[in-house]
């Protein structure tokens, strides 16, 4: 099996986590309540995607 | 080489795999909607429909075969009697799936799927409504096109040149200018005594107040809401 020759350095293992970057999940408002949601998802507030009302997308905000 | 099936795999091996697919088919034929993972959802839907064909053509062989994947008689039942009849007039798209958001646990992305049953009538009614009301809206613009005074020439020109050729229906990049209203300007301000912003792809108008006033790039500028709606165009956000 192929195994490493050499201990990673601390430098090259930073480097490299130094790139996992996190990224803002993109917002849009909802048409129905002005709540914030993400696009083409149902309303998590109020449960409506594109006029339709889907219960199951509602959300408190302990439910993540 | 066969072609490989679409999307995600799922289960722990071919057979788990058919039997994930066909529980999943039985309880949508049984439910009209249920909610399940995205990935599921995916690759439930062409089978659903496969077989909603299957059960519009009715007969026994039809039958047999939807029976092969369904093991559930009640549902195919309630597939063949109750659900194809209302899919007669729909060409393909018996299913819609919904986006609902990540389960909590884990964070799987979840869909509803349900079947679209609703009649086809009511929704394609209207649209075809609209088109032709566009379309006549474009003839008079063009049978008038002083209408258009405060824009300027060369715009004008094009859009007289193109409401023209929409008789023999080119295809014009371009949109025709319904009536009462003014094409956009070059430097995306408002011609005078126009207001409301029209957007023609979506054909809604957005007033000042609106809440994507802002960012709405007007295509067509209005004096009002009034003349906005009598060029069949729908307030935006005004959808339900
Ligand atoms: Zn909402």
């Amino acid at each position: 099996m192929a195994v490493p020759k050499r201990k990673m350095s601390r430098s090259n293992t930073r480097s490299r986590r130094a790139n996992w970057k996190a990224t803002p999940t993109t917002l849009t408002t909802c048409p129905r309540c002005n709540a914030p949601r993400q696009p083409h998802i149902a309303c998590p507030n109020c449960g409506t995607y594109n006029g339709r009302q889907y219960a199951e997308a509602e959300r408190t905000e302990h439910q993540a | 080489m066969p072609t490989p099936t679409k999307g995600p795999r799922v289960g722990g091996g071919p057979a788990h795999e058919r039997l994930i697919l066909s529980n999943l088919a039985t309880a949508l034929f049984e439910n009209d909607r249920i909610t399940t993972t995205e990935a599921k959802a995916k690759r439930l839907r062409p089978l659903a429909e496969r077989l909603i064909t299957f059960a519009k053509r009715g007969d026994l062989a039809a039958r047999r075969r939807v029976l092969a994947v369904v093991r559930d008689k009640g549902a195919v039942h309630r597939l063949f009697a109750e659900i194809a009849p209302d899919m007669a007039q729909r060409e393909g798209g018996y299913t819609r799936i919904t986006k609902i958001g990540a389960r909590k646990g884990d964070n799987a992305p979840m869909a509803v799927i349900e079947l679209v049953r609703e009649p086809l009538s009511a929704k394609k009614a209207t649209v075809k409504e609209a088109e032709a009301a566009t379309k006549r809206a474009a003839k008079d613009a063009a049978a008038a096109p002083a209408e258009a005074a405060p824009a300027e020439e060369p715009t004008a020109a094009v859009e007289a040149d193109e409401a023209a050729v929409s008789d023999a229906q080119a295809d014009a990049p371009a949109v025709d200018l319904p009536e009462g209203a003014a094409p956009a300007t070059t430097d995306g301000s408002a011609p005078e005594g126009y207001t409301v912003k029209g957007n023609a792809s979506s054909k809604l108008y957005h007033e000042p107040d609106g809440q994507w006033y802002d960012q709405t790039v007007a295509e067509f500028w209005f004096k009002s809401a009034e003349d906005a709606e009598a060029a069949g165009f729908t307030k935006a956000g005004a959808k339900d």
